[in-house]
């Protein structure tokens, strides 16, 4: 039987290797799912430009903190990266406005199908794509500096006197205190402000809005800025946390487009939950559980395999059953996305 | 001009281009592109099918490619006996118990009403069903990849002709499309698109890290080949005494040794060019065929109906007609068209390389192909795919002398030159994107719009 300190150990070991890492990758997920899913809500397509969009805006914030850094300029602890994130964003959101103006805006006065939409936004994600490699090169890029741990692991060792260590890495700790307060900030927006209404009615009832006297470029306009400001904090974070390579970004829309439909497409908290959720299933689906049962078997049963429910090569496997099993049980999402025909 | 003149000349001018690049460069070159124009058109017919006919939006081409692609594999690879003497029985209980998990939730899901009981037993089912599979499935197949690693590793194929791969390919696509099919579409028109892109992603997956099944990432090379080898013919007498009937007023001047090393240099390139000539009567042969059922089937009832069910949605529900049956239907249609083209493509190459498959090649450059000529034409599909391909491959030379051409006041060694040169290659994707988006916006019917059919 195990005692109080195996179980101790294996919930450290698990806290480091799942609960931490998800908890982080949910929050740049549900940031990412949240401009995905109030596109969708107010110009109603499926935006796949998405994840370049992001490689795009933390591109600009990788090319700002190198210059930054050689420079001298440091806000140690904090990674240098903060302070270029302001102008990453102000780039995405001029770059998102303009390609509105050049290409969707176009599509939206003749009030085409949304598929027509979706095939120009594969044009804009190839566009970016090339853009993004061709400037910084397809290789992978780390800009992360500062205090790299909040919480090491031999200290916490030491602490605890625990066989296990947790180790929080500074950026998963501002990836998680970041989406909280943006996240309240645009829940504020959206529900108190003006502009938050008006955007929301127009996704709950475009006619219905337009007649109220509802500008809808403007809401379009706000729409891109909020969801080019999202993007480019997720892709910072995300690249913070791991490292920036163009096409990893590319690869993030699977993920991201599964946290919006089991939330409930167009429906931000589902967004946010969905972040989780995915998060969660990748990594723990993808854990190696074998030393965890060792801990909880206190040495007594060693499993020959690895423990390991699917390879972490399938992790956007992941992804795509979720929304299989989404689409089959409950097409709507779980907070009930209105946008299903 | 008439769409007839039109479509005639825009074949006048492909035919043009290539015959310049056959003299400017040379036909070896040429030969190769039109050899991958072929197998680009049929890629580009099949999704024409799926988007031109239906209006379905497929993000997954690159992944029906690469089942095509794996089929060729498994057609044509000998049989490792070795391997399936260790892992066989393991691989064989696994495909029972997978019969008995598919066939319990089938029988799951009819006996039990639906309700929350209905769903706890179906989930308990999965996981029972996924455990107890992996424990076998996991044995077996890291039986089969220890088995000689360095040559084999995996389970070989059937030992039979590799053109049997072409409607094999066509087929494993074809499955694939009815499962992904199946779930998405019925839905809104983006859901096909998020799940086929999926899909794609997830099948090459599979390829690379199912080593068993692929080799994944070691490749498999050396396949079986419907054609000559070069090799055979440079030694065969036959060939030989025939290329210096061909080449008789050039080496008539020449004697002794010089002859001889002129006939061999004669030989060597004539076997290449040869060769290319028997890939490409082969795939002109498939192309015509796919060509004239496509033709075919737009022309008929069933085609009327695809764009009627295309233009408008409610109007042909109203009418009576299943729209989800049929896009079901299309989707998979062009996917087998694709899958086709896939294993046609790993047998000109001789080769499956899970880690060539990349969605901007395979998904996006075919979706460039079918919108650039015209949606809903097939002339247009092929003539799209003929200039894009010309286009892609000249693309890299072109784009480096102009970059080499702007930058040439700065220094050698300027930092910024060095990096537009050494960039060059990403210039492709942004030039396309480019084209589709300006297509799309000033040009939407293409080069060869969909004919305007008028009632009689």
């Amino acid at each position: 039987m195990p005692d109080f300190v195996d179980i101790l150990n294996a919930l450290a070991l698990m806290s480091n290797f799942v609960f931490v890492p998800a908890l982080s990758y949910g929050a740049q997920l549900a940031l990412g799912a949240l401009g995905i899913t109030l596109v969708f809500g107010i110009l109603r397509f499926a935006n796949f430009a998405h994840g370049d969009q992001m490689a795009f805006g933390t591109m600009v914030v990788v090319l700002v903190t190198f210059w930054l850094q050689a420079m001298g300029v440091s806000i140690d602890p904090v990674p240098t990266a903060f302070l270029a994130l302001p102008i990453g964003i102000a780039v995405a959101i001029l770059m998102s406005l303009g390609i509105d103006r050049t290409v969707y805006r176009f599509y939206r006065k003749r009030r085409v199908a949304p598929v027509i939409y979706v095939v120009a936004s594969v044009g804009v994600m190839y566009l970016l794509n090339g853009l993004t490699r061709f400037v910084i090169g397809p290789d992978d890029q780390r800009f992360a500096d500062g205090a790299r741990f909040l919480i090491n692991a031999r200290e916490f060792k030491e602490m605890t006197g625990l066989a296990e260590g947790i180790t929080i890495k500074v950026s998963q700790g501002l990836t998680v205190l970041i989406s909280i307060i943006v996240v309240i900030a645009l829940f504020w927006f959206l529900q108190k402000t003006r502009m938050g209404k008006a955007m929301r009615a127009y996704s709950d009832n475009e006619d219905l809005a337009l007649l109220s006297g509802i500008n809808p470029e403007k809401v379009v306009a706000v729409t891109w800025i909020i969801a080019a400001t999202l993007a480019t904090i997720a892709g910072t974070m995300y690249g913070l946390d791991k490292s920036f390579k163009p096409f990893t970004y590319f690869q993030l829309i699977l993920p991201m487009f599964a946290a919006a439909i089991v939330g409930g497409i167009g429906q931000p908290v589902g967004a946010i939950v969905g972040g989780f959720i995915v998060a969660f299933s990748e990594v723990m689906l993808t854990y190696a559980y074998k030393k965890v049962a060792l801990y909880l078997t206190h040495g007594g049963w060693e499993p020959e395999g690895l423990l390991q429910i699917l390879s972490t090569e399938y992790k956007f496997a992941i992804s795509f059953l979720i929304l299989v099993v989404v689409l089959l049980v409950r097409p709507t999402g779980i907070f009930r996305g209105k946008v299903i025909t | 001009m008439s769409l007839k003149n039109r479509t005639i000349l825009s074949y006048a001018a492909v035919a043009l281009l290539l015959i310049l690049t056959g003299f400017l460069q040379s036909w070896s070159v040429t030969l190769v592109m039109i050899n991958l124009c072929l197998i680009s058109a049929i890629m580009a017919l099949g999704v024409n099918i799926q988007w031109g006919y239906a209006g379905l939006f497929s993000a997954g081409t690159v992944g029906f490619t690469a089942v095509g692609g794996l089929a060729g594999v498994l057609i044509s690879e000998a049989p490792i006996y070795e391997a399936w003497g260790v892992g066989g029985t393991g691989l064989a209980i696994t495909v029972a118990l997978l019969v008995t998990l598919v066939a319990t939730i089938f029988g799951v899901m009819t006996l039990m009403t639906p309700g929350w009981k209905r769903r706890w037993v179906l989930t308990g089912t999965v996981l029972i069903g996924y455990f107890l599979i992996r424990l076998f499935f996991d044995e077996a197949t890291d039986a089969i990849e220890k088995v000689d690693p360095a040559s084999a590793g995996f389970l070989g194929g059937l030992g039979l002709p590799i053109l049997l791969s072409w409607p094999v390919g066509g087929l494993l696509a074809a499955l694939v499309a009815w499962g992904i099919g199946k779930v998405s579409l019925g839905l809104r028109a983006d859901y096909l698109a998020i799940a086929t892109l999926g899909i794609g992603e997830i099948v090459i997956a599979v390829i690379k890290n199912e080593d068993w099944l692929s080799r994944g990432v070691k490749n498999v090379a050396g396949l079986d080949r419907p054609v000559p080898r070069e090799i055979d013919l440079q030694e065969s007498p036959e060939f030989i005494s025939w290329v210096e009937r061909i080449h008789s007023g050039a080496l008539e001047a020449l004697t002794g040794d010089e002859r001889a090393q002129a006939l061999r240099d004669f030989v060597q390139y004539d076997s290449g060019i040869f060769v290319k000539l028997c890939f490409m009567a082969l795939f002109a042969v498939v192309l015509l065929i796919l060509f004239w059922l496509a033709q075919r089937s737009l022309n008929s009832p069933w085609g009327r109906m695809m764009r009627a069910i295309r233009d408008n949605e409610v109007a042909a529900e109203a009418m009576g007609k299943n729209v989800t049956k049929r896009h079901l239907q299309t989707f998979i249609l062009g996917a087998a068209v694709v899958g086709i083209a896939g294993a046609m493509l790993t047998t000109l190459d001789g080769q499956l390389t899970p880690g060539t498959y990349n969605p901007l090649r395979y998904t996006f450059l075919i979706w460039v192909m079918v919108i650039v000529g015209g949606s809903g034409n097939n002339h247009g599909s092929v003539i799209g795919a003929f200039l894009i391909w010309f286009a892609w491959v000249q693309a890299e030379p072109a784009g480096a002398w102009f970059l080499d051409l702007v930058t040439s006041p700065l220094a050698e060694d300027n930092p910024v030159r060095l990096h537009l040169l050494d960039s060059a290659a990403h210039m492709r994707p942004f030039l396309m994107g480019l084209v589709l988006l300006l297509v799309m916006r000033f040009s939407p019917k293409g080069i060869l719009p969909e004919p305007v059919r008028v009632g009689r």
